[in-house]
């Protein structure tokens, strides 16, 4: 049985755990609030310009001059992962949730692969798997512009176009909901229009300038604001898991306070009848 | 009739509801659209946006982007838009001449291109700014900013 004075000590280590995760629970919730206005924010321009690629995706098939360079597909030799993931750990389940859908993806792959790392965790990640990195985004910050994102879907378009990646996957954490987050994979390049849920456009679509020309500047813009979206809804994510894990850490504390608690009190009462046995022990030898 | 706009850019939604016209800034000059307009689909480039509901003029300034336009219903995807009234002029001013000192110097690190842009928009901004200064956004579905 440990000491009344060990316990107290521990008690009061445990209560300052519990002072410290409670902050950051703090923090993280108001973090995660603007992370999640960002995102559902944001929701609304990719939505319409799926819609609109969608339409034009049917008026354009069979049209030679509507081919761009980010729909060509050909055959695969190099595949590109994009991982997005957070700078900081604690939080949760989330960095190796992301890191081990990322692992699982490079070795099925049958070519060769190379990444690309949003964030840290991702980036010491693949290091030490030994992966071929093509780039790495630390430092994105927990409010990131779509300024932000540009350098990065730049050099996925650039490595696609130079034909030194023939296919592009991103790895982020799709948010759902405070509680629920999702290691999500999807296709980045070569886009694949025919996969757009959104209805198509009426037959009767007249395009200023022209179709190719539309075409051409909503491309990049459409790969602009996936790798946009995917970060927003990586950042929502992380903030979300960091605040539960947050909550869960301080709720752990807090219960472990509660136990301690009670194994002083039967400390102290052991010792306070081991006093007092004693105390009548030596009164009764002193009377006989 | 009425139609409804929508004016949304990467980030944000700048405008959601009912106005009576829209005129746009296309990629091949000025573009106005009325009620049972033709559907249209076109590249935006930088300049002017307004719309009109009940008489009352609204004036944005777009950089780019497209404007998709089926049946009553018109889209604009902006690159970037902003309300008039949200236009800073000083600081477009410092934004110019931060530009054009960039570009003057030439230095190792300078972007050309990205000073050039940034030159641009921030002229747009000042010359569709001083032409309507202090306008509020007005109409039903307006979203406050």
């Amino acid at each position: 049985m440990p000491s009344v004075r060990e316990i107290r000590g521990r008690i009061k280590s445990v209560k300052n755990t519990a002072r410290v995760t409670n902050a950051m629970q703090m923090v993280a919730a108001s973090k995660m609030r603007r992370a999640q206005e960002q995102v559902v924010a944001s929701r609304p321009y990719a939505q319409k310009l799926r819609s609109v690629l969608a339409g034009l995706a049917a008026q354009g098939s069979g049209d030679a001059d509507t081919t761009h360079a980010l729909l060509e597909s050909r055959p695969v030799k190099n595949v590109l992962l994009l991982q997005i993931t957070p700078d900081r750990g604690l939080a949760g389940g989330l960095p190796s949730s992301i890191n081990r859908a990322s692992g699982l993806f490079l070795q099925k792959q049958e070519t060769a692969a190379s990444v690309i790392t949003v964030g840290r965790k991702g980036r010491d990640f693949m290091v030490r798997a030994g992966r071929d990195l093509k780039g790495s985004f630390p430092g994105m910050g927990e409010r990131p512009s779509l300024g932000d994102c540009l350098p990065i879907s730049a050099l996925v378009a650039q490595l696609y176009t130079d034909g030194i990646v023939d296919e592009v996957h991103v790895a982020y954490t799709r948010f759902i909901n405070t509680v629920v987050q999702e290691a999500t994979l999807a296709q980045l390049l070569p886009i694949k229009t025919g996969e757009l849920e959104e209805p198509g456009a009426p037959a009767d679509y007249e395009y200023e300038p022209d179709a190719a020309t539309v075409l051409n500047t909503l491309l990049p813009r459409f790969l602009d604001t996936q790798v946009y979206q995917a970060v927003l809804e990586s950042n929502a994510s992380e903030q979300s898991s960091r605040m539960v894990a947050m909550k869960n850490a301080t709720d752990a504390a807090e219960e472990m306070v509660d136990g301690l608690t009670l194994e002083l009190n039967k400390a102290r009462q052991a010792m306070i009848t081991a006093e007092l046995l004693d105390l009548v022990g030596g009164v009764a030898a002193l009377e006989g | 009739m009425p139609m409804r706009l929508e004016i949304v850019t990467a980030e944000r939604i700048l405008f959601e509801g009912e106005v009576d016209v829209v005129v746009a800034p296309g990629g091949d000059g000025e573009l106005g659209v009325l009620p049972h307009h033709a559907a249209v689909m076109t590249t935006l480039a930088p300049g002017e946006l307004r719309y009109r509901v009940g008489g009352e003029d609204n004036h944005y300034v777009v950089h780019g982007g497209f404007m998709d336009v089926r049946g009553d219903q018109v889209v604009v995807l902006a690159d970037a838009a902003e309300h008039v009234s949200e236009i800073d002029e000083a600081r477009a001013e410092e934004a110019i001449a931060r530009a054009q000192e960039r570009i003057a110097t030439r230095g190792e690190d300078v972007d050309l291109e990205r000073a050039l842009a940034s030159q641009r928009r921030a002229q747009v901004r000042l010359r569709i700014t001083r032409r309507h200064r202090r306008q509020r956004p007005t109409g039903a579905g307006s979203v406050p900013q």
